[in-house]
Order: structure tokens, then sequence, then C-alpha cells
């Protein structure tokens, strides 16, 4: 079956299974292999991507649900990981095995595009679907409210080279040997 | 994974790779771009270095360390699988630091397999252990101190000056005298026909400038934009997708399957029989996963049909009621538990974990006439290698293995299972194939970190103090399974570590270990043995601190006289979390500390619990760890919050329960972990040293759970001597 979707500002037909999940026509049939597998059952939020702007998980939504919307993943969140929440993981260094980070970045984007400063709370309740077994969870809530700020100075992160430091504008976790980390 | 002390030289799969000589690896090295390469030529030695023009696209005639491009790149060749612990950016500041490059100029890329690259832990090519910082630091050192003096001795050579006037500097040779610069891509063809030197001296520490200081990660633009392959990533042309039916029963078989259903699904390919099981291979993995549901297939479900939970348990409890091997025998432990003027005895046990990596168990190979490719998230390359090999009949060196990121390993992906099913399947359609494992696949065909039983007795004085401990340990052997004939006596190290070493001053000591297989399949499993055993050894030591009226800070602190590593970290935790002052109301804490893979760490951990609700939550983690000398601070953070995530998942959540002699947990619903609205603050502290650098990776996981179960005593006054915890437990 011929669908038709939006995929990262771009008009895609793919001739699918109409079963068949987002996941899968991403990862498999179009070679997008920055959304991930995790579970399979909307568990871990490993497969997190935007549809009409709503973090979904991909891996429990069949392709044909998807016709004629807009799906944005990872490799369209920016073109240059420009976006805020993408600067303030480089920022704070989150991702260790990175596997799950795709679907974590994408969920904090959409929260941050309802809730410009959200709380702790705000953050568990938006953040808890996405599972990380690296337990990068401490620098993921750092990194939202770095995202938030990022976002709330848009010229300011604008100015700034994607390789350049935020450490002077933000404060950010420190580290010395034989002193608090 | 194991014990930095464990040798796996008995690997039964281990490659022989022919040594590079000198003479041939120069001969490779005449195509593409020209450059400086710093690797191996003698066969099985770290410290041979050899120099060569860079650009052969040969891997397995090249094993470099490092390549220095005309155009400026600095290539780092990580012989470590990078699977979330850093090491990637470990190796590259170990390396950066004695070669004095521009850290924007690094490049990196996985080691092929190859003799070279073993690790001297495990004495084969593998990560794990805790061991690559320490097993890298001086090869690594080496290989960059050789190339800068190489660089240095070339510019000096075109300048016609002293090498001793010149000196390198991000990536430059400077002349100090008349200010000229030379940069090190200039440098590297002409340092490429220079002699490699021998026994370059080292950097003293004190003008170290890149190791101890925090540094981002390499990886991290990669992971941000899903740019970064790990292995379900992969591609090939014409690659086919396959899932595999297994037994559901460990250790039964295929008995017969008819695929019918399965290949009348629209886009299945093929079904076939391979070792593990049923292959299903389709133009997609969703496909696969279709077809493989419609499959039938009929199981012999062989010895283990019975097995429990239940009876796994009865049966250690059977085997710890008789004297096992001794582990470690001090004094008289039973003479003096017999005199004791108190004496505790408690029963501990813990049950199968799975390591629910992340990215879920994958491979894809593709196997020709004469050549095999296999790319894996794998931990154990010489392994992998060895087991495509012999499928294949091909010799370890027609087996090419492209490690890729990682999304998680704890041990996990040391495994080849894997490997084989992938390898298989592609030798049987002669087409590439993907093999991708279901979260179900994975929770429920893993290698377990092991359940296991502690039956512990203490003795004090009158006075409260320890004077005798005795432990001994049932469950089964890691060793014994994955590499057999490797254990002595029955006494598998990995069982016992966490309370073998027990590092207390108490006069009488026994440990032994009653060797007890259960059918259910046991691996490495992050920190391993001593997971269990520090939850044992710990919880058993504040027991001793309650029966005798002691501090559990003070207890072990008066008892660590003769360790003074674990007293460094016990006291940094105890004073950073402020042990001495009051908790404000409502709060609770415990604290445990422990040695493992040749590092140090203790913990206090906040608490309040909600007796009502049966609940609790863990509001702080002090966390101070001694690992030697550090190279990359922030990433000992890092890896400490990670560690003891871990930890908390299986204290809080984890539980692998057997049925029928199958798993009966199956995705994130039923095997919980830790999720972000249960993290606590986590805050790491390092003891600075001198000492040789070790690991931080495995580290942190096993005191959390210990140190939590001491606040919930602290809270409740009942003890936690089973895990997880349950809500009763909090009453």
């Amino acid at each position: 079956m011929s669908i038709q979707f939006i995929l990262n500002g771009k008009t895609q037909t793919v001739d699918v299974n109409p079963n068949m999940p987002l996941l899968w026509v991403l990862r498999d049939t179009m070679g997008m292999t920055g959304t991930k597998f995790g579970c399979g059952m909307a568990l871990c939020g490993a497969c997190t991507v935007h549809i009409d702007g709503e973090a979904t998980r991909s891996c429990i939504t069949p392709i044909s649900s998807v016709t004629g919307k807009k799906v944005i993943t990872i490799e369209g969140l920016s073109p240059d990981r420009s976006h805020p929440v993408q600067k303030a993981w480089i920022e704070i260094d989150v991702p260790q095995c990175g596997y799950c980070q795709s679907g974590q970045i994408m969920s904090a984007a959409a929260l941050l595009a309802t809730k410009a400063q959200p709380s702790d709370s705000d953050i568990d309740d938006a953040m808890k679907g996405n599972i990380c077994r690296c337990g990068t969870y401490q620098r993921i809530r750092q990194a939202v409210h770095l995202a938030a700020k990022l976002q709330g100075a848009p010229a300011k992160a604008a100015n700034r080279g994607a390789d350049e430091s935020e450490e002077q504008a933000l404060a950010v976790e420190t580290v010395e040997v034989g002193g608090a980390v | 994974m194991s014990a930095g002390t464990t040798k796996f030289r008995r690997a039964q799969s281990g490659p022989r790779t022919r040594g590079v000589d000198r003479r041939s690896f120069l001969k490779t090295g005449v195509a593409g771009a020209a450059g400086l390469v710093i690797g191996f030529y003698l066969p099985g030695r770290y410290e041979a270095l050899a120099a060569a023009p860079a650009g052969t696209s040969e891997p397995a005639a090249l094993n470099a360390w490092m390549r220095i491009g005309t155009d400026d790149t600095v290539t780092i060749i990580i012989d470590k699988s990078e699977m979330g612990q850093g090491i990637q950016t470990a190796l590259c500041m170990i390396a950066a630091e004695e070669l004095e490059c521009d850290w924007k100029k690094i490049r990196t890329e996985f080691a092929p397999a190859a003799k070279e690259y073993f690790n001297p832990a495990f004495g084969m090519q593998g990560t794990g252990g805790s061991s690559s910082v320490r097993s890298s630091w001086d090869p690594m050192r080496k290989a960059g101190a050789a190339a800068r003096d190489m660089l240095v001795q070339a510019a000096a050579q075109k300048w016609g000056v002293e090498k001793t006037a010149c000196r390198a500097e991000n990536g430059v040779v400077l002349h100090q005298a008349t200010k000229r610069k030379l940069t090190y891509g200039s440098l590297a063809e002409a340092a490429s026909k220079l002699p490699v030197p021998d026994g370059v001296p080292l950097k003293d520490p004190k003008q170290f400038h890149v190791i101890g200081k925090s540094t981002k990660r390499l990886d991290t633009p990669d992971k941000v934009n899903g740019r970064a392959q790990f292995g379900i990533d992969v591609r090939r042309a014409g690659m086919l997708y396959a899932v595999v039916a297994r037994c559901p029963v460990f250790g039964g078989k295929v008995a017969s399957f008819d695929a019918t259903k399965a290949k009348a699904v629209p886009g299945v390919k093929n079904v076939l029989q391979i070792s593990s099981g049923i292959a299903v291979v389709a133009d997609s993995t969703w496909t696969a996963m279709q077809g493989r549901r419609a499959l039938d297939v009929k199981w012999d479900e062989g010895a283990n049909a019975n097995v429990s939970s239940e009876s796994i348990s009865k049966l250690f409890a059977e085997r710890a009621a008789q004297p096992g091997v001794e582990a470690r025998k001090e004094g008289d432990a039973a003479a003096a538990l017999a005199g004791a003027a108190t004496k505790i005895e408690a029963v501990y046990e813990v049950p199968f974990l799975a390591h629910a990596t992340m990215e879920p168990q994958n491979c894809t190979a593709d196997v020709r006439a004469g050549r095999c490719d296999v790319w894996a998230p794998t931990q154990f390359q010489t392994m992998a290698q060895g087991t495509a090999a012999k499928i294949c009949g091909l010799k370890p060196e027609a087996v090419f293995i492209h490690t890729t990121f990682l999304g998680g390993g704890f041990g996990r992906k040391a495994g080849t299972d894997f490997v084989i099913e992938a390898v298989e399947t592609s030798k049987a359609l002669g087409a590439p194939v993907k093999v991708t494992w279901s979260r179900e696949d994975d929770t429920q065909h893993d290698y377990y970190r092991p359940a296991s039983y502690a039956k512990m007795a203490g003795a004090l004085d009158a006075d409260g103090w320890p004077v005798a401990w005795t432990t001994t340990v049932a469950c089964p052997s890691i060793m014994n399974l994955w590499f057999p004939g490797s254990i002595k006596n029955n006494l598998d190290p990995t069982s016992v570590e966490g309370v073998e070493n027990l590092p207390y001053s108490i006069p009488n000591i026994l440990v032994d270990y009653q060797l007890t297989e259960t059918g259910i399949p046991v691996g490495f499993w992050r920190s391993v043995g001593n997971s269990q055993n520090g939850f044992f050894s710990e919880s058993f030591m504040d027991e001793l601190a309650d029966a005798g009226k002691k501090d559990p800070y003070e207890l072990r602190r008066r008892l660590l006289g003769k360790a003074p590593r674990h007293l460094g970290v016990l006291e940094l935790a105890a004073q950073k979390a402020g042990w001495d002052k009051p908790l404000p109301a409502g709060r609770f804490r415990g604290i445990a500390v422990l040695f493992a893979f040749e590092s140090y760490c203790a913990q206090v951990v906040e608490i309040s619990v909600d007796r009502s609700a049966r609940t609790l939550k863990v509001h702080r983690v002090v966390c101070a760890v001694d690992v030697g000398r550090v190279v990359n601070p922030t990433n000992i953070a890092a890896q400490s919050e990670s560690a003891v995530v871990y930890g908390l998942a299986a204290a809080l959540h984890g539980a692998i329960t057997i049925s029928r002699g199958r798993v009966e947990q199956t995705n994130f619903n039923n095997y919980p972990v830790l999720r972000l609205d249960e993290m606590p603050e986590i805050e790491t502290h390092i003891v600075p040293s001198e000492a040789k650098p070790t690991g931080a990776g495995e580290l942190s996981v096993p005191p959390v759970v210990p140190a939590l179960c001491g606040a919930i005593f602290a809270a409740t006054g009942k003890r936690i001597r089973r895990l997880p915890i349950r809500p009763e437990d909090l009453a």
C-alpha cells in the first residue's frame, strides 16, 4: 500500500504493509536509523519521534495512521545540532552509550515546545517514559533546564558556534579531584 | 565483566592472528594519503612500535595505535569497545597527553580484531572487568611519546637544528630560538622515515595538562543527531533481516517445525533451522517478526523443563547447608563462633538479573567464499572472530570483525550467541544478514547475573566487636559455563568476589563456595560477583554493627586499619554526606564500602520511607571513589551516576524468575528498571591519588544496594536479606 507523509519537511511516499510500525519503515525501509528500537511496546521511549509536533512512540504507530502527517525524527530536529536541546545535551555531555538519546532528545524537545520553563516535576512527567540504562537521568534533568534557558535566549545561542562552550553564560557542572562533582 | 586478576587464557576460540613483521608492515603502507603510523610490528608485544607511511586500507595488516595524516588529523585507534563508559575519549586523552597533538584534530576508529590488541586482563581482545584504562595506559602513552619524538626529530632535521632546541605543542613543532613552526601533518611523512625510538621518556605527571582535566566526550556530537552507528543500525547492500525463534526452556531444542504459515507472510524470504532455533528471514525486521509469530515449532524442552525459582532456591539451601570449597580461611572461625559472646546468623538471597541493554542483541554477517565480515556491538572481538571462523571453516584472519558502538554492554555483549546466529544464517543463505533480537528475546535469553544464596554467621566479643565471620555461597559458576576447565577445585573466583576479599580486621574468617548449577545460563553482569556479594557482606556488616551496638560507619572505620584505601573512600563519603550531623526528620541513611576491579568505592544513601504507602524515595547518594590517577574526572562522575542507577534498579525492581524452565519476564513492563522520576541526586567525590589508574565502570554498582538497605533498616528496623525490595519490606 502506498502511503504519503511528510518526513523532516519532505514529502515521502512508501509502499509497505499499512500495519508496519513507523519505526520499522524509518529504519528498514528508509534507512533512517537514528530512531531506535528498544521494546516494541511503547515502554522505553527509544523510538520517540514527533508526529504533528507531539512526542509519539513510533514502535506502535502503524504507518497507515501517519498518512498526511508531519513526522520529525532526530535527523530532522536541526540540520546542524543547533536545536537548544541538542546544544544542551552537548554542553552537559549527557550521552553515555547514546542508544536511548534520540528518544530522550525528542521527548525533551516536545516538552520544551509546550512548556518553555519546565519544573523538575514537569521533566519527570515528560521524561519518565524514556528509559536510559546508562542512568544519565541526572544530566538529562540538568540539560533540559539548560535547553530551556537556551531556548529563551535564541539570539545568544545563535551567535555561538555549535562547538563553542556555553560555560561563561550558564553555570554547569564542574569537577575537581577531591571536590564535589 | 570479571575480576581483573582473572586470566582467560584458556579461551576456546582464540584466533592465531599472524604477527605483522616489520618488513611486511612497511610494505603495506604505500597506497592512499601518506603520513605517520605508529603501531606494532612484533607479535604480542605492546611495547613494540613501528612507523610506516599511512594509507593502507587493509586493517588486518595495519594494527596501529595512531595515524598522523598529512592533513594534520590524528587518528587514534580504539581497541576497546565503546559501550557508554567513555573509553574512546579516555584513550584519546592518554595518547594526546604524550603526543601533544591538537585535540580538535583527533579522530577515532575502532580497531579490527587482531592479536596485537589483546587485553592483558583477559589474554584476548575484549572490554570488561573495568580493565580498559589500566590496560591501555602504558601502550597509549608510549605510542604517543614515540610519535611526538619522531615528529620533533623530523622538524629538527628539516631546520638543521638540535632536537633539544625544539618542542611539540598542540599539534605543531616549534623551534624556540627562531620561532619557526611546522604542523604535525607537514612532518608526518618525514617522521615516518625515521627509526622508531626506544624508551622515549614519558612525562612526569606534574606536567600533565590533558590527563586529569574534565574533558567532553568525543562521541557526544554524533549521539545527539542520530549519526552514531550501533550494531543494530548496520545496513549492507542486499542485506536480509532475520529474527530467531528459540526454545523458551533453556537447553531445549527444536523437535520439529512447519514453516508453511511463516512463509506465507508477504516479505518472508526464508525459514531455516540454525543451532539456536529457527531463523525467519525477511525483507524487514518487522516482517521477520510477523513471520516468526506465524511459525509452528515443536520444542524438545529437555532436562530443565521443571526448573523453577523455588526449586533453585531449595537447591541452594541444601547445598549451602554443607561446607563448600574454601575460598578464604583465617584463624578458626568455627571455634570462635562456638565460644562467642554473641552469635548472629542470617541467610541472604538474590535472583537472576537480566542486563537489559537498551540496544537489544544483534549482529550483521556477510559470509562469502574465503571471507567473513561481521558487524557487531561486541565486547569480545577475539571470541566473535574465533566463533565465526569455526562456523565458516575459515582461519580467524579471514574473519573481519567491525566493532560498532554498543548500545549498552554491561557484560551482555561479551556473548557470541548473536554473532553465531548471524554468521550461520548468512552462511546458509549466501547473503548478508542482520539478526535482531526483540526485547522479549533479550529478556528471556540472556546470560543472567547468577541467582545466589549466602549463609552468613558472625561472632562478637563481650564488647560487641566482631571476632569471627563465615559465609557459604551457593550459586552457579559463570567461568564454568564460559571457559570450561578454567577454574580449579570447583572454586569460581567470580562467585565469591566481594565477600572473599572482605577488608575488615576480623581474626577468624571462613568463606566457602558450593558450585551449584541450575540449568539457567549465567554471565558477566556489571560488577559480576560483587553485585550480590557486596550486598551480602556489607549488609551483614550492618547486622554485626547493630548486634554490637556500634554505628555502622564507626565499626567499619575501626576495622579498616589494614585497608587504607577502603578507609580513605569511607571517610570521604561520610564526611561529604555529613554522617556526624543529624538528618532532617523523616530522612534515614546507610553506608557501605567495597573494593572492586582494583578500585575503591564508598557510598552513603539517604532515603525517606512512607510506611503506610509501602514506598520509599531515594533522595541523595554520596559516592566517594578511589580509582588511582584519574584520566577524565567528569567521566568518573558519569560512571558513578550510571553505576548507582544500575544498582538501584536491581535493588528496587530487578528479578528474573523461572517457571517450568522459562523466564517469566518479557519486557520493561514486568522487568522494570529505574526511570527518571526515581532518580536521586548523586554526587561523586574522588580521592586524589597518584596510584596507577584503574577503572570506574562497575565499581559503584555494588555499594549502593547495601547502603540503601542499611537506610531502610534505619527507617523501619527491618533487615532486607532478599532482593528486590518488596513493598512489605517497607511496612
